[in-house]
């Protein structure tokens, strides 16, 4: 495995190593995310759904995948 | 009779009942429980996904957005900063624009930070959203929030899952007079004849959530919780006698042997 095509993010404040010109939309399938019933968040930013295979992670980002659960 | 309806934010509900989708045994049992209760608004909290395990139910699978309104809510915020961020969040993932907020201020009691609270609705309400302001029972606060645009104001009856009932009726009647606004008591229900009392004072509508879902059978509780709603409702729109210290015989005097 060549390290140097790796970069580290971090998901939901766990930290997972992925491809070099990995998108957020590679990041969505690849955790099996139903992407009509979330919302994402990229370094504190909110990501339009629509751009998801337009933004390329970078190393250290830090991605917030959220979704509606039971609450009062 | 014309329907007796009410509208939150031009959009008009049958039931005054809106019930939380916390604190259940599982989602079963919630989707179970509201749907007994007539509900049309669920409350709905925001939080990360399960990024290891895909396979984990979620709550749309039980409760169908289409047919029950959702009401994203900022439960568990303490500034107003992680109100703001959870409901920007809220409306990404399906477009709502008439949410919950709530920002506590106080870990134990979780009353709400009302300074938080106000600056919270000023700027969410310039972002375009339709706020329901969770909030204390004090009317000066209340007319603030109204006057910054709130959609409805939601006066605490006593802390949230202390199903102590309303603590204040004094200052929920000043409330009933004043606000123009829908009036919701959100949180301290904890039996039917609260409800009742929220409703018979002019309330439009109560919020319930610990009180069904922790209840030894939830499913009878949300039945009780919707007959409640219903008849305090008609109780206060039917105009209730005056109450009278001296006694008046239900039977007339007149043939009497």
């Amino acid at each position: 495995m060549n390290k140097k095509n790796k970069i580290k993010i971090v998901v939901n404040g766990r930290v997972l190593t992925v491809n070099f010109k990995f998108s957020i939309k590679n990041l969505i399938q690849k955790l099996k995310t139903p992407i009509s019933k979330v919302a994402i968040e990229l370094n504190g930013e909110i990501v339009d759904k629509k751009k998801l295979n337009k933004i390329f992670l970078k190393n250290k980002d830090i991605i917030e995948i959220v979704h509606f659960i039971g609450g009062g | 009779m014309r329907l007796d309806t009410f509208k939150i934010a031009n959009k008009k509900f049958k039931s005054r009942l809106i019930v939380g989708t916390g604190k259940y045994k599982n989602m079963l049992e919630c989707s179970k429980a509201i749907k007994i209760s007539g509900a049309e608004i669920v409350t709905v909290a925001v939080r990360r996904v399960n990024i290891s395990d895909s396979s984990k139910p979620l709550l749309m699978d039980y409760i169908d957005p289409k047919k029950i309104m959702y009401l994203p809510n900022t439960a568990g915020c303490f500034t107003s900063k992680d109100a703001l961020r959870t409901l920007r969040l809220a409306r990404e993932i399906g477009g709502w624009k008439i949410v919950k907020l709530e920002v506590l201020g106080d870990k134990k009691n979780l009353f709400p930070d009302m300074i938080e609270t106000l600056k919270s609705t000023e700027v969410l309400t310039k972002e375009g959203f339709k706020v329901m302001v969770y909030c204390n029972d004090d009317p000066l606060m209340c007319k603030r929030l109204e006057n910054a645009g709130a959609s409805a104001i939601m006066p605490l009856a006593a802390p949230i899952g202390s199903g102590l009932g309303i603590q204040n009726k004094t200052n929920i009647k000043i409330l009933r007079q004043q606000t123009k606004v829908p009036l919701i008591i959100d949180a301290g229900i904890g039996q039917a004849s609260d409800a009742v009392q929220a409703m018979e004072m002019g309330c439009d509508a109560v919020l319930i959530n610990t009180a069904i879902a922790k209840a030894r059978n939830p499913f009878k509780m949300a039945e009780a919780m919707k007959y409640a709603v219903l008849s305090g409702r008609k109780s206060f729109l039917s105009g209730r006698i005056m109450p009278n210290l001296q006694g008046s015989p239900s039977t007339p005097i007149k043939g009497i042997i």
